[in-house]
This record gives C-alpha cells, sequence and structure tokens, in this order.
C-alpha cells in the first residue's frame, strides 16, 4: 500500500513542524517516503535539523558580569 | 542575594502579593529566574549587551510600576519577557541605525512560501569543524541575517525553548504565524551556514561565507 505523493514545495512547508515531531501521522509517513526518494530535500531536512541543534547549542548570550547586582540596585532605588 | 532557580505557583502568588504591597525583595525573587530570558530576548532585538541590559533594567521597572496590572493566573516570567519584547522594539525604533529595518507586525499573515536556496548535501554538523568561538560567531552573524519577526520567534523558541503557545502570546501573534515564522528563521538561518560552493566549511576558514545573498 503506498502512501500518496506530496510535492517538495509542502515538504518544505511542514519541515519545521516535522523536525518538531508535530506533524500528523498521515503526513508525517507520506514525508518520510518523500525524503527516501528526495535528495534534496533529505539535505534541507538534515540541514534544518542540524540548524536546529546549533542555534540551541552554540548561541550563548552570556549574563553581562554584575548584570544582578545593578538591576537589584535600579528595584531597589525606586 | 540567593534565590530558588524556580518557583511554584503557591510561591508566585504569594511573592506577587507581597511585591503589590511594596516588598521589593520579594519582586526580585520574582524577576531573578527570569533575568537570563529577559536579557536573551533583549539581545535578540537590539542585538549589543550594553543596550539589552538597559532594555532588561527598563522592563523590570515597569513592570514593577505595573504590578498591579498582572493577572496573577497568567505566568510572570511570560508577561515579563513581553514587557522586555515591547521595550526592545521601542528602543530600536528610536535608533536611527535600524531606521530601515521593519519592526512593526505586518497587517496580513505571511504570504508566499520560503524556497531554500542551497541544496548542498550538509550532513557533517559544522561544530566539529570548527572551534567554539568561531562557531558561536557564525551563528550571531548568521542570526543578524534574519528579518527582526523571524529572529524573534527563532530565539523564544529554539534558545529560549519556550512553547509554541507561549510565543504565540508573548508576541501577540498566532500559533500558526509562529510555526510559519519559524520555518522561515530556520531554513534562512541553514542557507546562511550552509556550506556553499566554495566549501569554506571544509577549507576550514574562520569565516563563513554567505553565498547567495537575498
Amino acid at each position: 500500500m503506498s502512501v500518496i505523493e506530496i510535492s517538495c514545495l509542502e515538504v518544505w512547508r511542514e519541515l519545521s513542524n516535522y523536525v518538531d515531531d508535530d506533524v500528523a501521522p498521515e503526513l508525517r509517513a507520506r514525508m518520510e517516503a518523500h525524503f527516501k526518494s528526495c535528495a534534496h530535500c533529505k539535505a534541507v531536512l538534515e540541514g534544518t535539523q542540524n540548524v536546529v541543534k546549533l542555534v540551541a547549542d552554540g548561541i550563548e548570550y552570556e549574563l553581562p558580569s554584575g548584570f544582578s547586582d545593578r538591576l537589584y540596585r535600579k528595584i531597589k532605588d525606586k | 542575594m540567593g534565590s530558588p532557580a524556580t518557583y511554584s505557583d503557591a510561591n508566585q502568588a504569594e511573592l506577587l502579593r507581597r511585591a503589590c504591597e511594596g516588598d521589593k525583595e520579594a519582586f526580585y525573587s520574582l524577576v531573578r529566574p527570569c533575568e537570563r530570558a529577559v536579557y536573551v530576548a533583549a539581545m535578540s532585538i537590539v542585538n549589543n549587551p550594553a543596550d539589552a541590559e538597559e532594555v532588561a533594567q527598563e522592563a523590570v521597572l515597569k513592570a514593577l510600576a505595573h504590578l498591579t496590572g498582572f493577572r496573577a493566573e497568567a505566568k510572570f516570567s511570560t508577561w515579563l519577557i513581553q514587557i522586555t519584547i515591547n521595550e526592545a522594539r521601542s528602543r530600536l525604533r528610536k535608533d536611527r541605525r535600524h531606521l530601515y529595518e521593519s519592526i512593526d507586525e505586518p497587517r496580513t499573515d505571511e504570504e508566499g512560501d520560503y524556497t531554500p536556496k542551497d541544496f548542498a548535501d550538509w550532513r557533517e554538523i559544522p561544530s566539529e569543524a570548527l572551534k567554539r568561538d568561531e562557531l558561536r560567531n557564525a551563528l550571531k552573524r548568521a542570526l543578524a541575517t534574519l528579518p527582526l519577526k523571524y529572529r524573534e520567534v527563532l530565539i523564544l523558541r529554539d534558545i529560549q525553548n519556550l512553547s509554541i503557545e507561549e510565543t504565540a502570546e508573548i508576541l501577540g501573534i498566532s500559533q500558526g504565524n509562529v510555526k510559519t515564522r519559524l520555518l522561515r528563521a530556520r531554513l534562512q538561518m541553514r542557507d546562511a551556514l550552509a556550506p556553499g560552493i566554495d566549501g569554506s566549511w571544509s577549507s576550514g576558514k574562520p569565516e563563513y561565507k554567505k553565498v547567495r545573498p537575498w
């Protein structure tokens, strides 16, 4: 029993939801079938998964040293 | 000045009650666990530490001034981040350097599909090829190329790990809109970071090159 094919355009539209495991089972099945046969979309998928991982791990915004103290003082002085 | 990292609903209610009565220590106890999230939200918009800190302070003081307007059933951190984002956007509007960056919400929903621009096979995670500093800089540079409305969503979802629902609430947009913007943000980041034809990653150059401008 084959799944109904979907287009690359549809796949890109749902790509982010797929990465978040936020697609209905039927759509998920169609997308997985598509990834098996479409190298482009597979590449975009893997790149996107990498991006999510990189952004989560790689971007750090450290609080400037003394931030908490300065903030606390501003609150107290108000 | 030690505080718990998180607090329960009951704890929030109690701290809020005391804060509304003018207890500044209680107010700071509410704020302290949100400091990083507030700072990160500000940074995502104004993109420099000095301005971000000022925005954070202003947002916290605004929250203090409007505490009685806060609905106690809601999450304090969500409310505070919302104030921070509005404050950061206001600052951006005043700053002439960003005169041409679109800050205000579009009237209509997102239209048109985003087409990935680079189909290069990018299976290797660049973090293995680059040193930590280079990677962090490359990521921040790529992030800075995103339109503001996409950057905000990416930061709230993929760095702060807020839910779609919370993100929608903070930004005042629908969940569908959050998902669309997140999709575009992630695809644009991917295009900005993808190896590209000249193979910048494999040559080990510290600066990545964006192959295709948009």
